[in-house]
């Protein structure tokens, strides 16, 4: 098997037997749980994999595997040359300019604490301010948390409307000449509200202040293009897309990359080394201390690979189509509130029933094979906002199909019936 | 064990109608309960009497079905009993809810068997151990309970109120 990703895909933009076919590519989607066929609906929390990237993965263990970046021999040549490949697979999705701004990390997190610790301990300083939003991920709180206890910084917090939506004049209010770092979630995890960041990095940049967007839902689901955004740090993770856990990556401007200090220290990052000095490696590496996860890299690039063959433009109409569909069920219930209702959406539905418990809502779902996550989400501001301690989120990928969201409703009125 | 045998009219009387619900006004031990997975939290407030005795005792908070009549069910056994006796239902609960312990074997917990179903469910036996966590950090004056202290059945912190 050759390239396995080109399958020829055939898709009439909407048509729901052409999305049966990839479907197909999913073997885990063919399971059962306790006899009811899987209604995977937590693509939000994790993706699945498709056999694609299933057999690159495979190819690159049985025949490609060896440490990169070190040795002469054969395997070492080929596995530098197909890890070095997944990076340019990557800058050409996010289309950086140049294959160094792209950082391989072990995920979104990591790629965030990267950030922190080379720009952010760095750069910012006691009394400076950084602008997060409500609808963060703890990931892009909890660093900047750390460093602002550590250097006596103060961390500024955007909210949100009654729809889950960013206020954009309250964030422009927030500017003043001590703002020196903005975090940005792309799309929310907890609600599925598309940010404006284009704008809102444009704002920044008034200030010249470096935007940071965390773009771990957006990924899967938008065209991302760090150089028309302008942004200044993007990062998100490889099994948000199908690919493999372990893998993530951050792109930053190479000016940036390179004014920051390292973050882990190590093998690889390093050009010479004696015990008086130690002088650093160039970008990207300076940023990849020791031997890189280099089968989930190589897996990121297959997934990337996958997803582009398909079209992010096809996959985000017919998930539209999906939430569209799910949102119109969901709300003719009785006792159904969905949270987060934002104009413009990915398709995650974040609910509520009325007296009954999230946790209550997915064991019973689970019942009927149903997997939706229940929670806070890590993102405890958004349920404090909307005064739950959690909610249940059905999140939906590119193969789902209409007749899941049926079974959803199915499952709702089950749960429903269990607490009358 | 399918989820329905979980869920059973007697957990979801409780769940509906929970006994003991409130704050006790002159408590002698109190604790809070957290259940990180899900932000849920459980206030648990005794009076212990000088015989070591639970005379009164009563729960309050934000929590699933599977918590709340769990702790409702907890209150109504634990009221009247020595907390040596309590202490003896707290393990068997905890062992019942881990599988660890054998239903047929002799023990003290009655109607609270119906939660033996829990154990083919481990993402739910926190909800069902939170309230005998913080029973048990209450009365041995520990200020918050949490599950996450599962692999070590005692929990951490310290209080009195
Ligand atoms: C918006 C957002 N940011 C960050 C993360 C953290 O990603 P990871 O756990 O892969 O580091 C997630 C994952 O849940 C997310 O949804």
């Amino acid at each position: 098997m050759k390239n396995s990703t080109n399958h020829s895909i055939k898709l009439d933009a909407m048509n729901e037997p052409d999305w049966k076919i990839i479907r197909d590519d999913f073997p885990i989607l063919r399971l059962t749980v306790d006899g009811k066929p899987l209604v995977y609906l937590d693509n939000a929390a994790s993706s699945q994999m498709p056999q694609q990237v299933i057999d690159r993965l495979v190819r690159y263990q049985t025949s490609e595997h060896a440490n990169v970046n070190r040795a002469v021999h054969y395997l070492s040549e080929v596995a530098t040359l197909e890890f070095h490949r997944a990076r340019c697979k990557l800058q050409q999705f996010v289309n950086a300019a140049e294959d160094r701004e792209i950082i391989f990390t072990s995920g979104t997190t990591d790629a965030i604490n990267l950030v922190m610790h080379g720009y952010g301990r760095k750069f910012i300083k006691e009394g400076d301010e950084i602008i997060l939003t409500t609808l963060e991920h703890h990931s892009n709180i909890v660093p900047w948390q750390m460093l602002a206890n550590e250097k006596g910084a103060k961390i500024r917090v955007v909210p949100i409307n009654d729809k889950g939506e960013l206020e954009i004049d309250e964030y422009e209010k927030l500017f003043n000449e001590r703002t020196k770092f903005v975090g940005l979630i792309h799309v929310s995890n907890a609600l599925g509200t598309i940010n404006p960041i284009k704008r809102m990095i444009d704002y920044a940049h008034q200030y010249s202040v470096p935007v940071l967007i965390d773009g771990a839902q957006a990924a899967p689901h938008l065209i991302i293009d760090v150089q028309a955004l302008d942004c200044d740090f993007y990062v998100f993770s490889a099994h948000k897309l199908c690919g493999p856990t372990g893998v993530g990556m951050l792109y930053g401007k190479a000016t940036l990359l390179e004014a920051m200090q390292p973050f882990k220290g190590g093998g690889d990052m390093i050009m010479s080394v004696t015990f008086e000095k130690t002088i650093y490696n160039t970008i990207p590496h300076k940023f990849e201390a020791g031997t890189p996860p280099i089968a989930a890299a190589i897996g990121f690039g297959a997934a990337i690979d996958y997803l582009t063959a398909i079209g992010i433009e096809r996959i985000a109409a017919y998930e539209a189509e999906l939430l569209d569909y799910a949102t119109e069920l969901l709300n003719d219930m009785p006792g159904v509130r969905i949270i987060g209702t934002a104009a413009n959406k990915t398709a995650v539905i974040s609910f509520a029933i009325d007296g009954i418990h999230p946790h209550d809502i997915g064991t019973i779902l689970n019942q009927d094979g149903i997997a939706v996550r229940t929670g806070h989400h890590c993102a405890q501001p958004v349920m404090q906002r909307f005064n739950v301690p959690a909610t249940s989120r059905a999140s939906f990928a590119f193969y789902n199909k209409k007749s899941e969201i049926d079974a959803l409703v199915a499952g709702i009125k089950t749960v429903q019936k269990v607490f009358l | 064990m399918h989820t329905n045998s979980l869920y059973q009219e007697v957990i979801l009387d409780h769940n509906r109608k929970p006994r003991n619900y409130g704050k006790l006004e002159h408590a002698s031990h109190h604790a809070t309960g957290h259940n990180p997975l899900c932000g849920d939290r459980l206030d648990i407030s005794l009076q212990v009497d000088e015989r070591d005795q639970i005379n009164a005792i009563a729960f309050q908070g934000e929590s699933c079905a599977i918590c709340k009549a769990s702790a409702s069910m907890m209150t109504s056994a634990v009221k009247g009993k020595s907390r040596l006796d309590a202490e003896t239902l707290i393990n068997e609960f905890r062992d019942l809810a881990t599988g660890k312990l054998d239903i047929n074997s002799p023990n003290h917990l009655g109607r609270l068997t119906v939660f033996s179903g829990i154990r083919d469910l481990p993402t739910r036996v926190k909800c069902a151990v939170l309230p005998w966590h913080t029973l048990h950090a209450a009365l041995n004056s520990l200020e918050n309970a949490s599950t996450e202290a599962d692999h070590d059945p005692v929990p951490v912190v310290s209080n009195n109120t």
